[in-house]
């Protein structure tokens, strides 16, 4: 299965805070039936989320767990005016929701992997940010990511 | 230059590869070539060993421990947090530069650890050598308790087991009798030698057989304490000559503070002797013979002969001291060991009081049964190093409204890192809030420190917290002052943080359980 499909890109993201909108991007996944406890693989989440926040330079924020409620490693990409993810330099524009098996094969951990190391690219970052709908964002995360 | 660099994070898919990606960029935006090793979830491919003999420098951005860090030893090191790598790729190439720098200016600093540079072994130092003089002699001395603890742990439990079952199989005089069991006796003293009369049926005998090995263990600690500071200043042409001379320190009744000397002479003689520049013939021979041949030789002559009769009088002095100390000066250092240990929850201080605590336990060594300062010193210590989590998990638990959830979190992981003895469970909230958490810990420490010393328990244990309170002589009054101690820290902290209004909702704490170490 794809690692992410336009069903789990969600363009203009609104949300109180990173907690509901981690919530919001999940819900997609649990409606993909990617994830078999919505409110486990969330509390997993957030365990992670609570050791250090996962925002980071560039406006980027990525919740992100290893959790035995995921069946396939998966990403969601969410897009918002900000919402403060504790990075330093202010809130975060584009929202990546990294979902991993817990016990996920090598293969899709390195696919995950090479995810990560693009992330902080500004040519990346800056191709999400013009996309101009889900197809888009899907055929650029396959092309840098999964088929490389 | 050339740089090597080890990224990893909790989770190991995301921060890991992000800072290998930014590292690898930066270090090509500035013309320096990285390897860089994602200690992630993906498998990590290790760096080739040339790769590492190669480099410059080293850059460790992990927020967990890096895997295998002893292939590292001796090269200058950068080391932050994962993120940092991630935000300032460029700054941190830019610091390892400097570091590379710095040891080409200065290689004498960084000539001990990369001594015996392919000999490196499993074994580790607690050595950073970038660091001033003063925290490097700290450093030396905490690599030899490090590596001294499991041979009291072993010793100190073993005895403390042996007096038990003594007393059950021998009645009062048991636990004094036992002492007398050994593997050499004859004639007269034949039948306690357990190596030639060893009855299946006798409890005594059983309580004798634990005794023995117990005291083989802690007939180790001074060898090895003294053998692991040479260790730590010279690598590993620095262990024969200290454990030789902190064995002859043992022998001589030189104690502890013989054996640091020795550790220290061994150490400095062996590195000293490992730089002198020698011609080709011999240098195949200098680690094999002449290293080994010529520091022992010179720790056991400067012991035997120059050292070693005014340590074992400060020695002796000491432990008589300790020994005299009764009623109100026993409450006092009570008082002051616990405030060490609450102080800094185990940082320097709080390391010193619990080394000056087992040290003791290794003077009293052997000797016979249950009492005697220096065990009340280990239990007071160790009362004063289990309240503070303790009381910050009371007080999180009865006033919720002062932490924020992160803390209350930690909190319930408290109970546990507390009665285990890990007076690191209380970081996160000295980290969130310093002050009123540091004076609440050290009040409550203080007052278990000084009850203990009150009540007179024992601790032959150097570590184990609730799990050995079976092995205190007079546990209940112990467990009493560990509460009255738990409940000081908690009113205090109480008090002072409903006084100062701080319910605010963001205190972030550190992250608790991934960072607390036990106090060792």
């Amino acid at each position: 299965m794809a690692l992410i499909t336009d069903k789990l890109v969600v363009l203009d993201l609104e949300a109180p805070d990173r907690h509901a909108a981690t919530r919001i991007l999940a819900e997609a996944l649990d409606s993909e039936g990617r994830v078999t406890d919505l409110d486990g693989f969330l509390a997993d989440v957030r365990k992670r989320e609570e050791q250090m926040p996962t925002g980071l330079p560039g406006g980027i924020g990525i919740p992100h767990a290893r959790s035995a409620h995921v069946t396939e490693p998966s990403l969601v990409f969410g897009r918002t005016a900000g919402i403060d993810f504790g990075a330093e330099d202010g809130p975060a524009t584009l929202i990546f929701l990294i979902a991993a098996p817990e016990g996920g094969g090598e293969e899709h951990l390195a696919i995950l992997a090479k995810l990560a190391r693009r992330l902080v690219r500004p040519d990346f970052r800056q191709s999400l940010h013009d996309a101009p709908d889900s197809a888009a964002v899907v055929d650029i995360v396959t092309r840098e990511v999964v088929n490389q | 230059m050339k740089f090597v660099a080890v990224t990893s994070c909790p989770t190991g898919i995301a921060h890991t590869y992000m800072a290998a990606e930014s590292l690898e960029q930066s270090a090509k935006d500035a013309g320096h070539e990285i390897a860089v090793e994602t200690q992630g979830a993906a498998g990590s491919q290790p760096l080739p060993a040339e790769v590492i003999a190669a480099a410059d420098a080293v850059i460790f951005a992990a927020d967990v421990e890096v895997r295998e860090r002893q292939r590292f030893a001796g090269k200058p090191l950068v080391q932050v947090g994962v993120k940092k790598a991630i935000s300032d790729g460029p700054g941190l190439i830019a610091q390892a530069v400097a570091a590379a720098e710095e040891a080409a200016a200065h290689p004498e600093v960084l000539a001990a650890a990369a001594a015996a540079p392919a000999s490196g072994g499993g074994l580790a130092t607690k050595v950073d050598s970038e660091a001033g003089t003063g925290t490097r002699i700290r450093q030396w001395l905490m690599t030899g308790v490090s590596y001294m603890i499991p041979f009291v742990a072993a010793g100190g439990i073993l005895i403390a087991l042996s007096f038990m079952l003594a007393q059950i199989a021998g009645g009062k005089r048991g636990a004094i009798a036992v002492v007398n069991y050994n593997l050499t006796g004859t004639g007269a003293d034949a039948h306690w030698n357990l190596a030639t009369n060893f009855n299946l049926t006798s409890g005594m005998d059983w309580a004798g057989l634990l005794f023995v090995i117990g005291a083989a263990s802690f007939g180790f600690l001074v060898p090895i304490l003294s053998g692991f500071i040479a260790f730590a200043i010279a690598d590993r042409p620095g262990i024969a000559p200290g454990i030789v001379g902190g064995f002859i320190a043992a022998t001589m009744g030189a104690g502890f503070l013989g054996g640091i000397a020795t550790g220290f002479v061994g150490g400095f003689t062996a590195l000293w002797i490992s730089r002198r520049k020698v011609p080709k013939g011999v240098r195949g021979i200098m680690p094999v013979v002449v290293i080994p041949l010529v520091s022992t030789a010179i720790t056991g002559a400067a012991l035997i002969l120059v050292l070693g009769r005014p340590i074992k009088a400060i020695s002796d002095g000491l432990t008589s001291w300790l020994n005299g100390l009764t009623g109100t000066n026993l409450v006092i250092l009570g008082i002051i060991l616990g405030l060490m240990m609450g102080f800094d929850l185990g940082g320097p201080v709080n390391k010193v009081a619990y080394t000056f605590a087992t040290t003791g336990l290794a003077t009293a060594a052997a000797t016979a049964a249950a009492g005697g300062t220096p065990l009340k010193v280990m239990a007071a210590v160790m009362a004063a190093g289990m309240t503070p989590p303790l009381g910050m998990a009371l007080a999180t638990t009865i006033r919720p409204g002062l932490f924020s959830e992160p803390e209350r979190e930690n909190g319930r992981a408290a109970w546990l890192l507390g009665a285990s003895f890990i007076s690191e469970g209380a970081i996160p909230f000295a980290a969130a809030d310093p002050w009123r958490v540091i004076v609440s810990s050290m009040s409550g420490s203080a007052v278990a420190g000084a009850l203990v010393m009150l009540f007179g328990s024992t601790l032959r244990a150097p570590h184990g917290g609730i799990w050995v309170v079976p092995l205190i002589g007079a546990p209940l009054l112990f467990l009493l002052a560990i509460a009255v101690g738990t409940c000081v820290t908690t009113a205090v902290v109480v008090a002072l943080k409903s006084t100062a209004k701080t319910t605010d909702a963001d205190l972030v704490a550190e992250p608790a359980a991934t960072t607390a170490a036990p106090a060792v």
